[in-house]
């Protein structure tokens, strides 16, 4: 198993980010469809359809969710933010039926993420948007585990391909544990290895060389 | 307006046309606020408030990237050593120099005090078999002095039978390759 010294900040658990968390940065510049509930003024150049010098009442447009999430207040005098189709009825109906036939990657790489993000903007169907990211996640997690667990040396990318970011996530701590667990099997763990940066250098420097 | 991250090759371009970004951000709020509170203007408020949280996303993009980039720099005492090459040292900046320097001292004077004279735990990262490990040479690197004062010469290609201790380090920097049996 190799020595780890990078410890990166993990993205937060639930309806929290972490400020430093670079995945949950990655994760609140997702876009959501927004409708303002009062005028923007001078701010009109931020929509590109429309020459106006202001962003009027009752526009629609695409605001990341950081920005969401900062103007949005309960007394919704300032945006009303809808719900992504994914966490809508439909599709919600879909995944409570069977969870595992969903293709997570495309609906969004972060739809655990983002879904639990959701829960901030009070909408009536909270409730059941929580239960259904929970019963997915329930419902597909023994899959992501036991594949992480048996596939050993062999290409992985068919198994990960339709796994949201949460789950990529986990599938590569198994893979990490059986790898390490194997190479420890084989007496491999006693090796002393380059450091990760050495090994980088060299592979861009043969890349360089390459014509 | 949108603040996108970006990685470890030193970004000075890239921060300083933040911080630019910010300050405009900035100046144009100062006005508003100004012009909100003297000619009672509540409606400029909203604005105020969307360039703020544009203000706050730059502030939170540009503290993960320099925070991330200390992680990196701190993980590298550990993987590599208490010198770094000089094409790592030239993406660095003086900062963040003086940060690793003061972090190596803090883990020295830490180590020093652990049992009678000190114990260095940068070692046997992987738990240790043997006293003595083969090692092939993956580039020349002169003459090598071991404890009993022999004089190894590093040749490239070239292997040998050397202490554990004496070898890791030059293992880690890709000077050496551990030779399993």
């Amino acid at each position: 198993m190799d020595t780890q010294s990078y410890f990166p900040v993990q993205a937060g658990v639930g309806m929290e980010e972490n400020f430093l968390s670079l995945d949950d940065i990655l994760l609140s510049h997702e876009r959501l469809p927004v409708r303002t509930e009062c005028t923007f003024p001078r701010l009109g150049y931020l929509e590109k359809s429309s020459d106006a010098h202001d962003i009027a009442e009752g526009s629609k447009m695409e605001l990341p969710l950081w920005l969401s999430k900062g103007l949005y207040e309960r007394k919704r005098r300032v945006l009303s933010v809808e719900l992504p189709k994914v966490y809508r009825e439909g599709w919600r109906t879909v995944f409570n039926a069977d969870p595992n036939v969903v293709d997570l990657h495309k609906m969004g790489p972060y739809y655990y993420s983002l879904g639990s993000q959701m829960l901030h903007f009070d909408s009536p169907e909270n409730p059941d948007i929580a239960g259904t990211l929970l019963q997915t996640f329930i419902g597909r997690f023994r899959r992501t585990m036991d594949s992480s667990q048996n596939a050993y040396n062999e290409d992985t990318s068919a198994l990960v391909e339709r796994l949201d970011s949460l789950e990529k996530g986990l599938f590569r701590s198994g893979q990490s544990g059986l790898n390490g667990f194997q190479s420890w099997e084989k007496g491999q763990a006693t090796q002393i290895t380059a450091s990760s940066l050495v090994l980088n250098y060299r592979k861009r420097k043969i890349n360089d060389l390459q014509p | 307006m949108f603040c996108v991250t970006v990685w470890f090759c030193s970004q000075e371009d890239g921060l300083r046309q933040i911080l630019q970004e910010m300050e405009s951000l900035y100046e144009q709020n100062q006005s508003d606020v100004n012009e909100a509170k003297s000619d009672g203007r509540a409606e400029l408020i909203p604005s105020i408030k969307l360039r703020h949280c544009c203000l706050l996303r730059n502030q939170r993009c540009v503290a993960a990237y320099l925070y991330d980039r200390l992680l990196r720099i701190r993980a590298l005492r550990w993987e590599y050593g208490s010198v770094l090459p000089a094409n790592v040292r030239f993406h660095m900046c003086a900062e963040e120099l003086q940060w690793f320097s003061q972090y190596k001292k803090s883990l020295a004077s830490f180590m020093r005090s652990l049992g009678a004279d000190g114990l260095d735990i940068t070692q046997d990262m992987k738990p240790p078999k043997s006293l003595y490990i083969e090692v092939r040479c993956l580039k020349d690197h002169g003459e090598f002095e071991i404890d009993d004062g022999t004089v190894i010469l590093l040749k490239k290609n070239s292997q040998h039978f050397l202490p554990r201790w004496k070898c890791e380090q030059l293992i880690r920097q890709g000077v050496l390759e551990h030779v399993m049996s």
